[in-house]
């Protein structure tokens, strides 16, 4: 076929569109959000004591951790989903988390006992942790990479992380208001374990799930 | 490219979003020829540009959604046409097609452009018989899509939702065996 008899026949097609780029994110993440929380109530729920943990600074400091990573991430997911992104400037806006979890070290550092650190950085709920975040965003990250997919990026692997870390973040804020270790120490050992292991995920499958 | 070409490239693409047959052929056009001249500097042997011009508009075409309107219409289509050539000459390293002294002999005797077996007829042959008819009408034949619907004895709506979904296996299968 010749390349102008193929024009014919692209341009008579003109007039079915696919969903919009934005539309698609707005789908996605609406439902991304939705699966997290459903698995998150069926097979954990909220810690008992969550209307006197929301008065610990420490609890309400993790949601604020895991909600920056979240929206960080997401910024150049979306933008990675265009053939043409350059995604550096937004890309700089992934320190915010680690920043503020930093911060927080240090933070729990200086007023609690050292005596008291390996307790808090082993905590509880280790193993629950690195099993359920991972568990609750394996959802969203399947969601995440099919509008990727709907997109056309020409960075698949480095937009597979990014959609990795975004459902992370999305996995540790419900996997948040379960746990009953609040401490930054355990946050940013097993967390970042849990969350790390979601963003391999996604980079690792995405070339291949994304192909166009 | 200057800034004028890209913004009447970029016009007529938002145009032709809106539905506009007529605006989304020159667009095509214009853009052909854009990825032609790029496609002729970086193609190796055992490539042909035609190839990789004709796969990046199958890409253009199903990926439109991701031009943002509001942008220039040049990187994003040079993107594009990046990303299928790198492809391309993935597939060519893994499966060559030609070995260099059929190149050479290819190179001497100048073959006609008739005699060229492009992917995209592969591609074609893939489709049910209802698509490929349907693609082949509009395309090959220049029939309108009300005329592909009384040559088939279809109603339009049919032949539109047919030519779709075989443009868009096309894409899917352009250059893959």
């Amino acid at each position: 076929m010749e390349t102008d008899d193929l024009i014919k026949a692209l341009a008579a097609d003109a007039r079915r569109s696919r969903l919009s780029t934005p539309a698609a994110w707005s789908g996605a993440v609406l439902a991304a959000v939705a699966v997290a929380g459903i698995v998150f109530f069926s097979l954990l729920g909220a810690r008992p004591d969550i209307v006197g943990a929301a008065q610990s600074f420490r609890f309400l400091f993790k949601f604020v951790v895991t909600i920056a990573l979240a929206a960080s991430a997401f910024g150049p997911l979306t933008m990675l989903s265009r053939p043409d992104a350059d995604a550096r400037a937004l890309m700089a806006r992934l320190a915010i988390a680690p920043a503020l979890l930093a911060a927080g070290i240090i933070a729990e550092l200086t007023i609690s006992a050292p005596d008291t650190w390996s307790t808090k950085l082993v905590g509880t709920n280790s193993l629950v942790c690195v099993t359920f975040i991972p568990l609750i965003g394996i959802g969203p990250l399947a969601l995440l990479l099919l509008a990727l997919r709907h997109g056309a990026p020409s960075q698949p692997t480095l937009a597979g992380a990014m959609a990795g870390l975004t459902a992370g973040g999305v996995a540790a804020t419900f996997y948040a208001a379960h746990c009953t270790d609040d401490s930054p120490l355990f946050v940013a050992t097993w967390y970042t374990i849990a969350i790390a292991v979601l963003t391999a995920l996604g980079a690792l499958t995405s070339r291949r799930f994304v192909h166009w | 490219m200057s800034g004028a070409d890209d913004s009447e490239l970029a016009r007529l693409f938002r145009v032709a979003l809106e539905g506009d047959e007529r605006a989304y052929g020159d667009f095509l056009r214009g853009t052909a020829d854009l990825i032609r001249g790029w496609a002729h500097r970086r193609t190796v042997a055992g490539l042909d540009p035609e190839d990789i011009v004709q796969e990046t508009l199958l890409a253009i075409h199903v990926k439109r959604h991701t031009w943002r309107r509001d942008g220039p219409v040049a990187p994003w289509l040079y993107a594009i046409a990046r990303h299928k050539l790198v492809d391309a000459l993935r597939r060519q390293g893994r499966h060559p097609r030609v070995d260099i002294g059929e190149v050479e002999d290819r190179i001497a005797a100048e073959e006609p452009e008739a005699a060229r077996d492009w992917e995209i007829g592969r591609a074609l042959e893939t489709l049910t018989p209802g698509q490929r008819s349907v693609v082949t009408a509009i395309s090959v034949e220049g029939r309108t899509i009300s005329e592909a619907a009384r040559s088939l004895d279809m109603n339009e709506t049919a032949v539109r939702v047919a030519l779709h979904r075989g443009l868009t296996a096309i894409a899917k299968r352009f250059g893959r065996d």
